[in-house]
């Protein structure tokens, strides 16, 4: 068999599955740093944070912005809980670099009443959606 | 009797009516689909979000977490999901009724409302309501359930609220909605248990190992839990609410239907009668000349 070393691989979204197929390695950024998966990982559940999502095929990379959520890894079978996913191609660059700035700007001035979590995450999501599109 | 007139004018205002309730019955119909379309595409997302879930608390559960203890205060916030427009049958009624039926005083309670409807209703009632969000019923997005969440969570660890529910319809089917009131905050651990040692054997054999820790991973995972049971209850509700108004729509338009009939049936009696007088007093006329 071809594909033995390949396990299943579904991104799902509130709205809808957002990708289901096969992978022989993922690459991803978990809370607790960046990570790469094959197949016959021990289970695993982690955080994501807000990342560009590598999907390894048959020699081929994908890559998908995935806006945080979760990670369960099984040794066959892989599913990203994702809040939000984006191909590259969909990524609105323009409006993820204004996001960026945003971002930077309320994160610098450190406003009285600035919720840092907030723009902090606002960032990250910028970052990932802007690197992805690259 | 009515005059001719005014049974014709009458028939005529009925039948306007029923051209109306018509028009909101397609239109409801068409929101159904796109909504019972957009409920189940992000089922697979709630169901692996539950899972998830519980199998952790079912490890954890003896983790020492507010999120599973429950706050200091006795108040209980509650997430009341209506939609802004009526002519829905008894779509918002029942959620008022149900929330009005869940044994809290009205003085324990404060209202996280979602939709006109029942906050007009509630705040009428007595209640507290602490925050509404008209918008969000119209076009439900994840955004929406992600900053009500924050604004839940945050009201707990400050300790305004001790726990959370969610009031809202579950769609079933297009003619079958029930109102529901789901317990958010905190995650019964126990209760979690039950359910899951039902669930899939093949589940409980793998062991599942957690990165962050149990106790990080709650705090990190939970909002994530939260957000999703609201943007489920959302489209929920608003598939719930289009079904409602299609019904109602439906049966008003088959009553429009009925009256016009009827009324139909008066003009053409009330007609036949004039004539039938007008032609008695013509001979009558004509009698008395000859």
């Amino acid at each position: 068999m071809a594909d033995n070393n390949m396990f299943e691989l579904k991104i799902i979204e509130p709205d809808g599955m957002f990708f289901e197929g096969e992978g022989e390695f993922l690459e991803f950024t978990s809370v607790e740093g960046q990570m790469g998966v094959y197949k016959n990982h021990i289970p695993l559940t982690t955080i994501l944070e807000p990342c560009v999502v590598r999907i390894h095929a048959n020699g081929e990379v994908k890559k998908a912005a995935v806006m945080g959520g979760f990670i369960e890894i099984q040794k066959e079978r892989i599913t990203i809980l994702a809040e939000d996913a984006n191909w590259p191609e969909e990524i609105d660059v323009e409006r993820a670099k204004a996001a960026k700035q945003r971002a930077e700007e309320r994160l610098r001035k450190k406003e009285a009443g600035l919720n840092v979590v907030r723009a902090e995450a606002a960032l990250k999501r910028a970052m990932a959606r802007i690197s992805a599109a690259k | 009797m009515a005059s001719m007139r005014e049974i014709k004018r009458r028939r005529g205002s009925i039948q306007s009516t029923q051209q109306i309730t018509k028009a909101m019955k397609l239109v409801a119909t068409v929101k159904l689909q796109k909504a019972r379309q957009r409920a189940e595409n992000s089922k697979p997302y709630f169901q692996y979000m539950y899972k998830t879930v519980t199998s952790m608390l079912a490890k954890a559960g003896t983790v020492d977490h507010p999120y599973l203890k429950g706050g200091s205060s006795d108040r209980v916030g509650i997430v009341v999901i209506t939609s802004n427009r009526g002519l829905a049958g008894g779509y918002n009624s029942n959620i008022a009724k149900l929330v009005q039926a869940s044994g809290y005083a009205k003085e324990n309670v404060r209202l996280y409302t979602v939709g006109k409807k029942g906050t007009d209703m509630l705040s009428r009632k007595g209640y507290e309501v602490a925050e509404n969000y008209p918008d969000v019923i119209e076009e439900p997005t994840f955004e929406d359930a992600r900053k009500l969440s924050e604004r839940l969570l945050q009201d707990f660890t400050n300790g305004e609220i001790g726990e959370i529910y969610v009031a809202y319809t579950e769609f079933k089917n297009t003619v079958v909605h029930i109102p529901k009131m789901v317990k958010l905050l905190p995650i019964d651990a126990d209760e979690v248990q039950e359910e899951t040692s039902q669930a899939n054997d093949m589940d409980k054999l793998t062991l599942m190992n957690f990165e962050p820790s149990e106790e990080e991973a709650i705090g990190l995972l939970v909002p994530k839990y939260v957000t999703s049971i609201l943007y489920g209850a959302f489209v929920e509700a608003v598939a719930s609410e289009n079904g409602a108004r299609m019904q109602a729509m439906d049966s008003a338009t088959n009553n429009a239907e009925e009256i016009i009939n009827d009324l139909e049936l008066k003009y053409n009696r009330a007609r036949q009668g004039a004539i039938t007088q007008e032609l008695t007093e013509i001979i009558a006329g004509a009698d008395a000349i000859g």
